[in-house]
């Protein structure tokens, strides 16, 4: 088994129909590459909307808390 | 009989964290894999006769056209299975199946077409195996399509396995268009139980492609699956684990 080109012009030539054959190449490892770094990336904006809806909850559980304790001593003097 | 392998196989969390472990090999095995044959492929397999350099497209052409095709049926199986047992997990797979179909369908297209211009003298036909082809691309859209389509996710599911069941009818037409209507696509080479009708020297690297591709499909199919899986159980706290827990 051995380099079947002469030199790189030649291999990149390819008498002509090399144009063909790396345009298929590259847009095949283009898509293959893609298609496999994609979950990577949905799974960090999955990620990063999962810190968010944890910082809301987080966030309204302040809320509420701090109504209620400022309520808390209104409410409790009102019936009195 | 012990059904439980079964119900545990539905749950999205066992999985999960069952398959998490095979993932650094299969994709060491698809670089490793794809990247020799490519390079055997492009350079050291000698040119042929008739076709000259072109034919070194077969070198993805074949394994991304074999993978398409064998990917329907795990498509369409994990979905007949969702919609059997309803098991959330098939429904997962069969959208992963989807999109990594719909990718390996459109390179097989466009590098045919690619090899059809210095061969046959021109990008497009409309005959039997290209258009069963692109009939093919299509199914994988509009199951994409519609697993997006409905609001509430269990209607999308049904929907979208009820089409990728009735496509199923396309797949013996892509396998005997070149028997049934005389074309310009070749017949098939590549025999399991006769020899083949291929060089072995030519034969040799497209087989480690078509392995490669195996992998990388393989490969894919679980990452896509995976991510899926935590979407849909982001309420979890085993999904939530896994998401903010590091890789």
């Amino acid at each position: 088994m051995e380099f079947q080109f002469a030199n790189l012009s030649e291999f990149l030539t390819m008498g002509g129909h090399g144009i063909f054959v790396w345009v298929s190449y590259l847009m095949t490892f283009l898509a293959l590459v893609g298609m496999a770094i994609y979950p990577r990336i949905a799974r960090r904006r999955l990620q990063s909307e999962l810190l968010r809806q944890q910082k809301n909850a987080q966030r309204r559980r302040r809320a509420v808390s701090e109504r209620t304790a400022t309520k808390a001593p209104d409410l409790a003097k009102e019936p009195a | 009989m012990n059904w439980q392998w079964f119900h545990r196989l539905g749950s999205p969390r066992w999985f999960y964290q069952k398959t998490g472990a095979w993932l650094p090999w299969l994709a060491l095995a698809s670089v490793v894999l794809l990247s020799v044959g490519s390079v055997w492929g492009l350079g050291f397999v000698y040119e042929h006769g008739q076709q000259g350099n072109s034919y070194r497209i077969i070198y993805i052409h074949v394994p991304a056209a074999l993978l398409a095709l064998a990917g329907y049926y795990v498509m369409a199986i994990s979905g007949a299975i969702g919609l059997i047992w309803r098991m959330k997990l098939s429904f997962a797979v069969m959208r992963a199946a989807a999109s990594i179909g719909a990718v390996l369908s459109f390179i097989c297209l466009v590098t045919g077409s690619l090899w059809g211009k210095p061969t046959w003298g021109t990008y497009w036909e409309w005959e039997a195996r290209m258009t069963s082809m692109l009939i093919l691309l299509f199914l994988y859209i509009g199951v994409i399509a519609l697993s997006h389509a409905a609001s509430r996710e269990q209607s999308a599911d049904k929907a979208s396995a009820l089409l990728a069941l009735v496509g199923t009818v396309n797949i013996p037409i892509i396998y005997w268009s070149v028997n049934w209507w005389n074309s310009l696509h070749q017949r098939a080479t590549l025999r399991v139980i006769e020899e083949s009708r291929i060089d072995p020297v030519m034969f040799y690297p497209l087989l480690i492609m078509i392995i490669g591709f195996y992998c990388m499909y393989a490969w894919t199919l679980l990452t896509h699956t995976r991510t899926l899986l935590l979407k849909r159980e982001m309420r979890t706290k085993w999904a939530q684990d896994e998401l903010l827990g590091g890789r």
